[in-house]
């Protein structure tokens, strides 16, 4: 009963129009960020490592290598902060949560795309 | 005692919003009123002046005789609790009406009053937050408290060295607390950040009042 009420208090600010992401796939993910005052969009784009936790405190990783060094930011889904999540590509993977992708780099790196 | 009136509710748990500019707040869901007022305690008949509001509707054989008796006099539903608030004026308010979170606003600060979990006796690791020591090896120091002084000087150990003991479910407030938001439709507050007690528990709601004694 009072689990039901708080799921309807958070729901008017739960997103509609968030992709079917899960681990492995890329995606780029449209966030706002303020820079000297002013807001702009930042693209980061990467590969999903691990979805979790639900309702409005679902949260996604994403894991990029940039400059030579691997960087996972993660966000929260629901977040107004984030404008939009784009799935770029679907990619099968075994795992729901898929840390040894982190020890990995150059051809051992690559995940093969879902084609489902 | 509160100088002011309140609210009574019941606490539902915990969550998170997003405030206008997307940072995520951390609030506590609470249930609160309407509360009727049941009887208005006057200074020449009862000594202090207050008023008794009653909370959480119970069906009437739930309640004795006499509190029914009482419920009827003032005209409203029965509860299963009866609250006072001490006031310095008992002006505008009616037997009968009642009190809904109507009163509060968003970004009004409030103080919360509940009974906290009691976890009975506990050891310093719990209670305090201690470290423990190793657990093999040929320790023997797993959950001790370690030193709680010096010696010769001062020779005693002193006042309010954190030990082991008791945590009671005794009546704390957490003051000063922001309003996040009131949802008059459902009868709720969200107010930001933890409140004492569990789900369910009963928690009293008063505004805090700014400047001194009233």
């Amino acid at each position: 009963m009072s689990q039901q009420l708080l799921k309807e208090i958070t729901q008017g600010q739960i997103k509609t129009d968030v992709p079917d992401m899960s681990s492995g796939d890329t995606v780029a993910v449209h966030a706002k960020i303020v820079e000297g005052g002013k807001e702009r969009v930042q693209v980061f784009e990467g590969i999903v490592i691990k979805l979790q936790g639900g309702g409005i405190s679902q949260t996604v990783t994403v894991r990029k290598i940039f400059q030579g060094v691997g960087v996972e930011r993660t966000f929260l889904i629901h977040s107004p902060r984030v404008a939009k999540f784009v799935l770029k590509r679907k990619g099968a993977v075994r795992r729901a949560r898929i840390y040894y992708f982190r020890s990995r780099s150059g051809k051992s790196a690559r995940i093969r795309e879902d084609r489902r | 005692m509160s100088s002011t009136v309140g609210l009574i509710g019941t606490k539902l748990g915990m969550t998170h919003v997003f405030d206008e500019t997307g940072n995520s707040v951390p609030v506590t869901v609470i249930q609160a009123g309407p509360c009727p007022i049941v009887q208005i305690k006057k200074p020449d008949t009862d000594g202090y002046s207050a008023l008794q509001v009653g909370f959480s509707p119970v069906p009437k054989h739930r309640v004795n005789k006499p509190q029914q008796g009482h419920f009827k006099k003032a005209g409203v539903h029965t509860t299963r609790r009866l609250v006072e608030f001490r006031l310095q004026s008992i002006e505008g308010f009616e037997v009968g009406s009642e009190l809904t979170v109507g009163q509060f606003e968003a970004g009004q600060s409030v103080n919360v009053q509940g009974r906290q979990i009691g976890k009975g006796f506990m050891g310093a690791t719990k209670r305090h937050h201690f470290g423990r020591g190793p657990m093999s090896h040929g320790s023997k120091s797993h959950r001790i408290p370690g030193s709680i002084g010096a010696g010769t000087t001062p020779g005693r150990v002193y006042k309010g060295v954190k030990m082991s003991g008791r945590k009671p479910n005794k009546v704390t407030t957490v003051k000063h607390i922001e309003i996040v938001k009131v949802d008059a439709e459902r009868n709720l507050l969200l107010v930001k950040g933890s409140i004492p007690g569990s789900t369910g528990a009963q928690v009293k709601i008063v505004p805090v009042k700014l400047g001194g004694q009233p």
